[in-house]
């Protein structure tokens, strides 16, 4: 209901006028409509352009524009901030947790199982105590981390596993950041990761642990096929799930598919 | 001319009202029908509607005649005139002026690469109150096709030996990786610069390798993630480097990288464009300044110029506008020399201050693309080697760029864009092939040449104002790293001009006075 009460003028009154798009979309939270930025819908195109006739005439809609823009972007800010009171009482790998759990992922201490956050959001807050426990393995799938936001992260120096699947802020400059975790990290998934193209993964190569790589369904990279044996040449001990490296490829003459009704090649 | 005007003065209908008056009249004229002027406006009996306009000549001239018949495409016709008659339309009394520049800007920034486009947006950005400030910005080649920003290699790295070139560095970082933010133009799609954070890798020989440590120290004191490696964790980093005669290497582990300048380039200008920056097509030919003999606080004279007027001229013509300028900001790159003479910087005794000239002029460089099958992979960093001959790689084909500096007895004459292929056989391909041994069998794909600003001084950048000609700011001189430092130079000089002192980062050591008091600002790492 919070979500709806942010669309100012309603889909009832003026079509379905989305503000700010492709950035805001007041009808979903969180990350569907931040995915958004990779691909504007349609409709939303012919609501943008009632709003950018209107900013175009009056100053008063364009910074409220703008201030709408802005807000959207001090949220994910404001969602990336550290939590450094509760790494000075807990220590980091406490931070760490209590920082993705908030997110919407879900942490591993060593030894223990998974805790993840509930439908609504809530989660136990009894890793507190785990003090001196390493976090093993992080589920940031789809939560809105960015490269502020990783230095929280960077901090479990124990990870061994990092799921950063569709996760829409993580880009080539995060992934340059991973280098400190080199000595432990052993699992890292990058699918779907809308901003992630073949430049950044150019940067894993300082992962010499690493044991499994997922980069498949990468929008951002140009030519799929062909990254995926480049990253597979660069890091030889690692195994990478990606596109099939035949995609992509133009089939030869030799190669075409025959008409079935013809005669019988050779 | 007076008749007329008190013929339409006393007989304005309701349509002379309506549409304003221009010189006692209305633009229009008047819209009759058959039979002259009438008193008020009368539906025409005829289809036919003259109108008349009242042009300097006094001469009245009719612009069109439109007959009866078709209506409809008649009808369109007269709406697309009276748009472009009204105020906003591209109607024009006297003659087109929208290729010369304003008659007056309180900024004038000669030079519309990305350092002369990034000081007008940290101008614009950092102005109080919004739209205080007009600035203006010459460019004579929209075409940009011998700026060195597009020519450029486009390599950013921090590790360099002068602390302030490593904190002008990691601010440029910053601002690119915040780009969209910085530059955000509304309803126009985000900027991808395409940045490699693949990081620099400089080598050095034994006798670099004492510089390299306390080159290290610096750059780590100011924050760059820089790390040393010997050849053995070379060897085992990059098995395709020969590590022969390299004692030491420093490895720039984050924030370093290559991006695309011209991408850089046209975000600079759209979003300048949208802050209200006004843009010139033409050659800045001469300054008009005036001269006051002052005394100093110890009793000597010195002569303090201002330039008052720029004037501008415009392509292929004859034709100038005198510029009226409170401030020049010299961002000419390769050509500032020239700009600065024509400010009569440098005329004078030699060794006095009025007779020290801007030792900024233009040096080529080449820049080659090869292609070689075996070579490093997708790891590969900007290598350098410590014969000065660098590469870096290009997309993902294997591709790779690179080249070297020639010594001081080799620079080859600036007068044309000519490459010179023989260069990279004898002077780029038998270091490059010593070091990567696959290079041995790289095949030459394309070639280009480019301008550094080389700074014959120190071969840093020029920032801040000059002493004598007190009104012009360089923003020049970078020699080769003027792209990666563009962004925080920008703030700097805007800083400067907004507020008289730098406030974020010191660049007082790379004033214009050090010049005359022989002060060097010595960068070891100058590729």
């Amino acid at each position: 209901m919070g979500s709806q009460t942010r669309t100012l003028w309603g889909s009832g009154r003026i079509g379905s006028l989305h503000l700010v798009a492709p950035v805001w979309n007041g009808g979903t939270r969180g990350i569907g409509g931040l995915s958004r930025v990779v691909a504007p819908e349609g409709n939303q195109k012919k609501g943008r352009s009632l709003l950018q006739f209107l900013a175009d005439r009056f100053y008063d809609v364009e910074a409220l524009r703008d201030h709408l823009l802005r807000k959207q972007v001090s949220k994910v800010h404001q969602k990336n901030r550290p939590f450094n009171h509760i790494n000075q009482r807990y220590g980091p790998y406490v931070a760490g947790a209590y920082f993705i759990l908030k997110q919407g992922g879900a942490v591993r201490f060593q030894g223990r199982e998974w805790i993840r956050p509930n439908q609504r959001g809530h989660f136990s807050l009894d890793f507190l105590k785990l003090q001196a426990v390493p976090v093993e393995a992080v589920d940031a799938s789809g939560c809105a981390i960015n490269y502020q936001g990783l230095d929280s992260l960077l901090a479990l120096k124990e990870l061994q596993s990092l799921w950063l699947q569709r996760c829409p802020h993580v880009d080539d400059w995060c992934l340059s950041r991973l280098h400190p975790l080199a000595s432990s990290l052993q699992e890292l998934s990058l699918a779907g990761c809308p901003r992630v193209s073949e430049r950044g993964l150019a940067c894993l190569h300082h992962l010499w642990n690493l044991r499994r790589l997922d980069i498949s369904d990468l929008p951002a990279v140009s030519s799929p096929g062909l990254t995926r044996i480049l990253v597979e040449e660069m890091l030889p001990s690692c195994e990478v799930l990606g596109a099939d490296w035949a995609q992509g490829l133009k089939l030869g003459p030799e190669e075409q598919p025959r008409d079935t009704a013809g005669p019988t090649p050779a | 001319m007076l008749r007329r005007t008190l013929l339409l003065g006393l007989c304005r209908g309701p349509l002379g009202r309506g549409l304003g008056t221009h010189r006692g009249g209305s633009i229009l004229g008047k819209v009759e029908g058959r039979g002259g002027y009438r008193g008020s406006w009368m539906a025409p009996s005829s289809s036919s509607v003259t109108f008349r306009t009242q042009d300097p000549a006094h001469d009245v001239k009719t612009v069109g005649r439109l007959g009866g018949g078709d209506r409809d495409g008649k009808m369109s016709e007269i709406k697309k005139k009276i748009q472009s008659i009204l105020p906003g339309g591209d109607w024009n009394p006297l003659y087109d002026t929208s290729y010369l520049p304003p008659e007056g800007s309180d900024v004038v920034i000669v030079g519309g690469g990305v350092l002369g486009l990034s000081v007008a947006y940290w101008l614009k950005k950092l102005e109080k109150p919004r739209g205080a400030i007009r600035v203006l910005v010459v460019e004579r080649d929209h075409t940009y096709s011998r700026a060195s920003t597009v020519l450029s290699v486009g390599g950013i790295r921090q590790q360099f030996s002068v602390p302030e070139n490593v904190q002008l560095s990691l601010f440029s970082v910053d601002f690119l990786r915040n780009i969209n933010e910085y530059l955000a133009v509304a309803d126009d799609p985000p900027l991808d610069i395409q940045f490699n954070p693949s990081g620099y890798l400089l080598l050095a020989s034994e006798k670099g390798a004492a510089i390299m440590e306390n080159n290290v120290k610096v750059q780590r004191q100011e924050g760059a993630k820089v790390c040393l490696m010997s050849p053995e964790q070379l060897r085992n980093k990059f098995p395709w480097i020969n590590t022969e005669g390299v004692a030491l290497a420093s490895y720039g582990m984050e924030h370093e990288g290559w991006f695309d300048p011209w991408c850089l380039l046209q975000g600079l200008r759209r979003k300048v464009q949208s802050m209200g920056v006004l843009f010139c097509r033409g050659e800045v030919t001469r300054f008009v300044s005036s001269s006051n003999l002052m005394k100093t606080a110890s009793g000597e004279e010195v002569n303090l110029k201002r330039i008052h007027e720029v004037h501008v001229k415009i392509d292929q013509s004859l034709e100038y506008q005198p510029v009226e300028c409170a401030i020049v900001v010299n961002a000419a790159g390769a050509w500032s020399g020239q700009v600065a003479e024509l400010a009569g910087i440098g005329n004078g005794p030699p060794g006095t201050l009025q007779g020290t000239k801007l030792p900024v002029e233009l040096r080529k460089r080449y820049v080659y693309l090869w292609h070689c099958p075996q070579g490093p992979g997708l790891e590969t960093p900007f290598v350098i080697d410590p014969s000065g001959t660098y590469f870096r790689r290009e997309g993902l084909g294997h591709n790779y760029l690179g080249g070297c500096s020639p010594t001081e007895e080799e620079e080859p004459d600036p007068g044309n864009l000519e490459v010179d292929h023989d260069f990279f056989q004898d002077r780029v391909w038998p270091p490059l092939a010593q070091r990567v041994p696959a290079f041995e069998t790289l095949k030459v794909r394309s070639a280009w040449a480019g301008y550094y600003d080389y700074n014959t001084f120190d071969q840093n950048g020029v920032v801040g104002p000059h002493p004598l000609v007190i009104n012009m700011y360089f923003a020049t001189g970078f020699s080769g790293h003027g792209l990666q430092q563009a962004p925080a130079v920008g703030r700097a000089v805007a800083e400067m001009v907004l507020e008289g002192h730098f406030q974020t980062i010191n660049l007082s050591s790379f004033l214009f006075s050090r010049f005359y008091s022989g002060e060097k600002v010595q960068e070891h790492n100058i590729i």
